[in-house]
């Protein structure tokens, strides 16, 4: 009786009717874009916020979006492809090694490895924003993709999500039949760790696509020239242009721009779901 | 962890010291050395930057950088713009912080309880928001905020007032935090679900057969195994609220006369640097920022690990 009611509660309307309330405040603002987004510049102004009213422009607004100013939208997501596939592809590699290294290895060295990353965590990303770039502009770094995708590379986050994953995922078993086997290290890298550590690499990758295409503050101050920009930099710069004092007023444009900007990062949370939620709680074993 | 378990009771067997010394030497620096290189560059050497940064003045009208030691420290100390946006951020951190975690708790701890009708989903949905850039968060909510073509305005048209203005000067710090708690329940109710979902399953066992009801194995079981991720969670909660700098700094196209250039600290930093051109009180104010928070991180590490909640 008692084992059963753990196991099994009833579920609950009253629980699920309080929580569907709260699904409503998250979801009503992504309705409202999408439902703006179908609108002309006109009838932005002209229809109620929750409802679809003028001409159905969807489809005209997405056109337009892609080609407004020459197609600079079109090259910003291709810049943001670029920094997320490069920078965080590149945060998952350095993140899974070292995770693995520091969970796997004794060696010289590791507890002050230990030290040094966690307590970088408490220092603000922002604080380091302004040095950084007065340092990249001091190695011309500044105004060029690298100036992106080098401060990316880096993922405290990723490295103890992967730390922890792999204490648990990989019994040092394996590791010493592949050792004895007469496997070197890097090949039992990579053929025997890897495939242990897939729903950690996951939810790291994952985490760190969303910090590189979501990236604001580092891109803003980096970059000057708007076709280095990130979608985001960019969207914000269309903002300004349709708020500024005699602008041409494109707040169609930003509002589907937006809702292009994050259909593929809600589409790749959907679609991987199961992969990163495993990853997730396996990180959270030993907190 | 389970590393360091490597069985004392093989000691004595010839094969094992050369599997043990093999992994007390170098070789796991092959793994660590391309992050930690990348680590120096842009962690250590912006901090170790900053700092050197933050002792020189420019003299921009005698020409070339002096030494000032911590003149630009006492200069922060004593700036009320500082102070302000500082002020403005703590009060931000003391009402949206606890909100936003006390819905992402009650959330996760609804979805783990198994009472309720499609968990997968709320999970997920609740999560989207997460997915959504600070940047477009904040033109979407400011666009619905607006009397241009938000809710706002349908508000008030509907009920024939002018009452509704969340992006004025009283309430903007509100309707910011309502932004902030928007993007991040979903992020931190994960963390809460993650914790949850490994408590030993004997824990609840133990607990039915004492005769502990739902609350009570909430409050007794639940809340005190996942403590390590509230403690986190509101660690990062901490940091964030500090470092606000997306939202307010994007909102201020629509409302540039309510949002001052010192608004936030990190935009006060920000407004030094890349319109003031004063780099090395830029610099100063950031770090003062990085140690504040730094400290109140660490205190609340060690009060939330030291005791409960």
């Amino acid at each position: 009786m008692a084992t059963l009611s753990v196991t099994r509660p009833k579920k609950s309307r009253t629980l699920t009717a309080v929580m569907a309330l709260y699904l409503l405040y998250t979801l009503v603002p992504l309705a409202w874009l999408v439902i703006n987004a179908t609108k002309t510049q006109a009838s932005l102004f002209s229809t109620s916020g929750l409802s679809f009213g003028g001409p159905f422009a969807l489809f005209d607004n997405i056109a337009q979006t892609f080609t407004y100013n020459n197609g600079i939208f079109f090259r910003w997501l291709g810049n943001t492809l670029l920094y997320v596939v490069v920078g965080a592809g590149g945060a998952t590699i350095l993140a899974t090694a070292a995770g693995y290294g520091l969970a796997k290895y004794r060696f010289p060295g590791r507890r002050a490895v230990f030290a040094v990353v966690l307590g970088a965590v408490a220092v603000p990303a922002t604080a380091l924003a302004v040095p950084t770039f007065l340092m990249f502009s001091k190695l011309g770094l500044t105004n060029t993709p690298l100036a992106i995708i080098i401060p990316s590379l880096i993922s405290p986050f990723g490295l103890y999500l992967i730390w922890v994953y792999a204490a648990d995922a990989i019994p040092d078993e394996l590791l010493e039949a592949a050792r004895i086997d007469g496997a070197g290290e890097f090949r039992i890298f990579l053929t025997v760790t890897l495939r242990q550590l897939v729903p950690g690499i996951v939810t790291v990758a994952l985490f760190t696509v969303v910090q590189t295409w979501n990236n604001y503050f580092l891109p803003l101050i980096m970059l000057s020239e708007p076709k280095w920009y990130p979608l985001t930099v960019g969207l914000n710069q269309w903002s300004a242009q349709a708020n500024g004092a005699g602008a041409q007023p494109i707040f169609n444009l930003v509002l589907t721009g937006s809702l292009l900007t994050i259909i593929p990062l809600v589409l790749a949370f959907l679609l991987m779901q199961r992969f990163w939620q495993s990853g997730l709680s396996a990180g959270s074993v030993k907190q | 962890m389970t590393s360091t378990a490597a069985p004392p009771v093989a000691a004595p067997a010839r094969p094992a010291p050369p599997a043990r010394r093999r992994r007390r030497n170098w070789r796991g620096w092959l793994f660590v050395a391309p992050f930690m290189v990348v680590f120096a560059l842009t962690f250590i050497a912006p901090v170790v930057y900053a700092f050197v940064l933050s002792l020189f003045r420019d003299q921009a009208f005698f020409g070339g950088t002096v030494f000032v030691g911590a003149d630009n420290y006492a200069q922060v100390l004593a700036d009320p713009k500082f102070w302000e946006s500082f002020q403005r951020v703590l009060v931000f951190l003391a009402v949206q912080v606890p909100i936003m975690l006390l819905l992402a708790l009650v959330a996760a701890l609804a979805i783990d309880s198994a009472r309720l009708h499609a968990a997968g989903f709320f999970r997920i949905v609740i999560f989207l928001p997460y997915a959504v850039p600070a940047v477009v968060a904040a033109l979407m909510w400011g666009f619905i905020y607006g009397d241009h073509f938000g809710l706002a305005a349908d508000l008030n048209h509907l009920l024939g007032t002018d009452a509704v203005k969340p992006l004025s000067q009283n309430w903007l710090l509100t309707s910011i935090g309502n932004v902030v708690t928007w993007e991040f329940v979903g992020y931190n109710m994960l963390i809460f679900y993650s914790a949850l979902k490994v408590i030993p399953k004997e824990l609840f066992e133990a607990a039915a057969i004492d005769g502990a009801g739902a609350f009570r194995t909430i409050f007794s079981v639940k809340l005190p195994a996942i403590r390590g991720a509230i403690v986190i969670a509101t660690i990062f909660s901490i940091i964030g609220s500090f470092q606000l700098f997306n939202e307010p700094n994007i909102m201020r196209n629509l409302v540039p006369n309510v949002i001052g250039t010192f608004y936030t600290p990190n935009m006060y930093a920000y407004n030094l640097s890349f319109a003031g051109q004063q780099y090395n009180y830029s610099a100063t104010v950031a770090i003062v920022m990085g140690v504040i928070t730094a400290v109140i991180a660490y205190v609340v590490q060690l009060r939330g690990t030291r005791k409960g909640m």
